[in-house]
């Protein structure tokens, strides 16, 4: 269901770049997920495919490009890998870490082509 | 073929929408915090005991989110302040447009306080910024000690853990020094309360807390307003609020 409602983010912002009437054009639409975005890229994925059915966009797909969650450390300012959002600094040992990466839920990039007849 | 560049965040119109909501709660002088918290861990609780304690000191109206009915809205409406119900359908968290028409239906000058209670999901609602000054994280006891770490977002996204059901803490094998130390791994800055909304316990500094960060809020807004703003207050007591929002709420 939260992926759902961000596919229809997703689609507001593609409508925002390109009208409806340059719609087809959409081949691609590039996101970037963070690893601790609370984003499941599959569902995500398969979301956006169902929204668009229908609309002028009918022809785009996502494109998800993961990015790795690394935090940084408040009190010494080391970055590091954090698979764990408990993570305590490698350098320093504080708790006081807060995530660099890995918390982006952003529109990229939109690939624009030869519109394509779609067949229902 | 040509690419686009476009690198827009996809909740930008949410975050959008919520910095006008916290805006417009400031130009108020208005306090809110969104409350969060797995399905039964006592939100509406809370909110009952707290306004059986706050509602003739300070003028309090309660937004309530809910997947389905208005059960919750009519358990406040009991209590005799504003509630408006937001029933999402099927929706697993509010997200600020809904706040916003919400705060439509408020008289914000005859209020010192808006509870904002989430749909209990301890999941997507920490990704939702709603304009509100801080979340307040309900965890109940029975839910484990391990719960801060399994859902971390909300935990660090929140100013204020309330530990709620610790009457209960004999019957059970959660430990709260464990639920303490767990929630403070992901978030050190947490500050902590630790209530029983069945015996009352720990409810009386919980209420200090928040009539503390109403007093601040009201401070700040007279302080960007300048010296009339107490004066537009002073007309409206706990009554004045009451029914504004009540008529949209879901007593019918």
């Amino acid at each position: 269901m939260h992926e759902l409602s961000l596919a229809h983010s997703i689609l507001d912002l593609v409508r925002d770049h390109v009208p409806p009437e340059r719609g087809a054009e959409v081949r691609a639409v590039a996101v970037r997920v963070g690893a601790q975005a609370g984003v499941i890229a599959d569902s995500l994925a398969f979301c956006f495919d169902a929204i668009v059915q229908g609309t002028p966009y009918g022809g785009a797909r996502l494109v998800v490009r993961p990015v790795p969650a690394t935090s940084r450390c408040a009190t010494c300012g080391v970055e590091f890998p954090a698979a764990e959002a408990f993570a305590r600094c490698p350098a320093c040992g504080s708790a006081r870490v807060a995530y660099a990466h890995g918390r982006e839920l952003d529109v990229a990039e939109i690939e624009l082509g030869e519109p394509r007849e779609l067949t229902p | 073929m040509s690419v686009m560049t476009i690198e827009r965040r996809v909740l930008e119109k949410n975050d959008t929408i919520a910095a006008a909501n916290r805006a417009r709660l400031a130009r108020h002088g208005l306090f809110a915090f969104n409350l969060v918290s797995s399905p039964g861990a006592g939100k509406t609780s809370l909110l009952e005991r707290t306004l059986e304690r706050l509602r003739d000191e300070i003028r309090v109206a309660v937004i309530e989110g809910d997947v389905q009915t208005d059960l919750d809205a009519r358990r406040v409406a009991r209590y005799e302040v504003p509630v408006i119900q937001i029933v999402t359908n099927g929706g697993c968290h509010l997200e600020a447009r809904l706040v916003a028409d919400a705060l439509g239906g408020l008289d914000l000058d005859a209020l010192d306080l808006v509870v904002i209670e989430n749909v209990g999901n301890l999941v997507c609602p920490a990704n939702y910024d709603l304009g509100e000054a801080l979340k307040v994280v309900l965890l109940s006891t029975t839910e484990g000690d391990d719960k801060p770490l399994k859902y971390p977002a909300m935990f660090r996204n929140a100013g204020v853990l309330v530990i709620n059901k610790i009457d209960l803490v004999p019957h059970l094998d959660a430990d709260l020094a464990a639920i303490r130390r767990n929630a403070r791994a992901i978030n050190p800055d947490l500050e902590i309360f630790e209530v029983s909304c069945r015996t009352g316990e720990g409810l009386a500094e919980w209420c200090a807390w928040i009539e503390r960060q109403v007093v601040r809020g009201r401070a700040v807004s007279e302080r960007a307003e300048g010296p009339t703003a107490p004066a537009e207050r002073a007309g409206g007591g706990p009554g004045a609020a009451a029914g504004v929002g009540g008529e949209k709420a879901g007593r019918a």
